[in-house]
């Protein structure tokens, strides 16, 4: 329907942001039997974990891998209670597992897999003086309850130095855990690291044959099958506030809707600005500092044969591993993610046509909104050879004298701006605001935040944050 | 409507938003959470669908009226017969 179709409409509960909180927040209250709407400003659905085509190949946008994964049936698990929440059957997903992954640092690599043992024995292997450090930290880690730390410490690095001495050791383990859904530089909530460390080594990775869209389209039918309403290109111009209270929505078409409550996706400072009772600058303090950028090679080979059989690798070169803010350059090369997506156990003789080459590293996104057009190409191009470079550095020399000039069918990267442009966070920050909000409240008693500043990390996550701010907010007590 | 009745719509329920769950052997007086992987969020989804299904209202504050299939019974079966 056209925004201006919307004009003066009324809803229970108005969604702000069709990403996978958003979704899944949807499905939950159509489920409940709401009158609600997503609300998108972009033209996709998915925000951060998105994916688009060009030259008749298609992309993905955020999605490695997917954390969490166990096998069917495994009881407990955060990925089992979203799947019954959302009422979407197991199998639809087509999660297929990693191969295996490894953390590669300055001589020492660490393996692991969907399997904890696999892991826990490349420790015993690599640091054998620290085993059983590391065998406390995991039991530590299984049984903590993530939102209420006690008297345990609550920054991550104090509470894993109780059990780990090897300053290379405790990197290690913080390399991964931090790429995959960290918003703070150097540090992050001990609660949160459990909640990651969790999902990475106990649970695993897996992915759809067909990658992020696969979860998309399952949330989007869900939604729609249900009678959840969606408007794209629909961005907030402004959310109108009476006392304590959000009074209406103007949308960038003019048009003005209420709702008696707004579930907001967009972020905790990016909300707080869209309320006209904030100033322009509200929460400064609070904005994500971290952004990626991320290389894409396709081949016309698959990655085994060029005999790189690992599914990601995790890697620093540096003399310590530094997560925090690129400070002089565009890029930080000198630690990242490396992602091969045809690595992962399709079955039935089934896998990706081209094979994927993706490599992120962390960028600053003030200095790449800055380029003029001329330059951010030229500037693409110079930090795609870069990353390449390091990435061929890591990886084992080509199999039987390949040529990856050769077999190079197509190159993209994006940049902090591309992820702005999906996400909308401020200063394209992959991973939000360093302060997550627990409990989802805000200044306003009927705005509530789902999704990356609530503090649920990952896909699953995401979609667990909206599900738990639905039930919450909306559902519970009804 | 009869508590057994009753009963037969709560494994209904059960079945239809936990379907990897077995129903067939539950024991009536024995907790539910006991007997299967529920939690918190599963039992919203049985008031949910109490109320949708049949336009049963539960407030929160009764939720635990519905621990067992013998409580449920107990706690619903006036309801629908109002």
């Amino acid at each position: 329907m056209p925004s201006q179709a919307l004009d003066n409409q009324h809803f229970e509960v108005v969604i702000i942001g069709a990403g996978m909180a958003g979704l899944a927040a949807g499905i939950r209250l159509a489920l409940g039997g709401k009158n609600v709407i997503i609300l998108e400003r972009h033209n996709a659905s998915g925000g951060l974990n998105s994916f688009y085509s060009q030259a008749g190949r298609k992309f993905d946008v955020g999605l490695h891998a997917m954390t969490n994964y166990v096998p069917k049936g495994t009881k407990g698990t955060p990925l089992i209670k979203l799947l019954r929440q959302l009422r979407i059957p197991y199998d639809a997903l087509d999660l297929c597992p990693q191969n295996g992954s490894k953390v590669s640092f300055p001589g020492c690599e660490l393996g692991f897999s969907n399997d904890f043992a696999f892991f826990e024995s490349e420790v015993a292997r690599a640091f054998p003086k620290q085993i059983d450090g590391f065998h406390a930290l995991a039991e530590e880690v299984r049984t903590l309850d993530a939102f209420n730390l006690g008297s345990m410490p609550t920054s991550a690095r104090e509470a894993v130095k109780r059990h780990i001495s090897d300053p290379l050791l405790e990197d290690m383990i913080f390399c991964p855990v931090m790429y995959y859904g960290s918003a703070e530089e150097h540090d992050m909530d001990y609660g949160q690291f459990a909640i990651m460390f969790r999902s990475l080594f106990f649970e695993g990775f897996a992915r759809p044959l067909d990658g992020v869209r696969v979860i998309i389209r399952l949330l989007q039918d869900k939604y729609r099958s249900l009678g959840g309403v969606r408007k794209m290109r629909c961005g907030i111009q402004k959310i109108h506030t009476n006392g304590d209270r959000a009074s209406a929505i103007e949308l960038d078409s003019g048009a003005t809707i209420t709702a008696d409550k707004i579930i907001s996706t967009a972020g905790a400072v990016e909300t707080a600005r869209m309320c006209d009772d904030q100033s322009a600058n509200a929460a400064s303090d609070n904005i994500g500092q971290l952004s990626f950028t991320e290389t894409i090679t396709v081949f016309d080979k698959q990655p085994t044969d060029f005999g790189w059989d690992e599914t990601i690798i995790f890697f620093n070169t540096a003399e310590r591993f530094r997560y925090a803010r690129v400070e002089d350059e565009l890029v930080d090369p000198t630690s990242g993610v490396i992602c091969f997506p045809n690595n992962y156990q399709y079955g039935n003789d089934r896998q990706l046509d081209e094979g994927f080459l993706r490599v992120t590293a962390m960028a600053n996104h003030d200095k790449w909104c800055a380029l003029n057009e001329d330059d951010y190409l030229a500037q693409k191009a110079y930090w795609y050879e870069e990353l390449q470079k390091v990435t061929l550095g890591l990886l084992p020399k080509p199999k039987g004298g390949l040529n990856l000039d050769e077999h190079r069918l197509a190159t993209d990267m994006f940049t902090p701006r591309t992820v702005r442009k999906y996400t909308g966070h401020l200063n394209g920050a992959i991973y939000g605001a360093p302060n997550k909000i627990k409990d989802g409240r805000t200044h306003l008693e009927n705005l509530y935040l789902a999704g990356t500043d609530q503090g649920f990390l990952g896909i699953v996550g995401a979609m667990l944050s909206g599900i738990s701010m639905a039930n919450l907010h909306v559902l519970q007590g009804d | 409507m009869t508590e057994d009745q009753v009963k037969q719509i709560v494994i209904d329920i059960i079945n239809d938003i936990a379907p990897d769950e077995d129903t067939t052997d539950l024991k009536s007086e024995v907790n539910l959470r006991d007997q299967m992987d529920l939690d918190s969020m599963d039992f919203l989804d049985i008031v949910m669908e109490l109320r949708k299904q049949h336009s049963i209202e539960v407030p929160e504050e009764d939720y635990p009226q519905l621990a067992s299939l013998d409580s449920c019974a107990a706690y619903l079966t006036p309801k629908f017969n109002a």
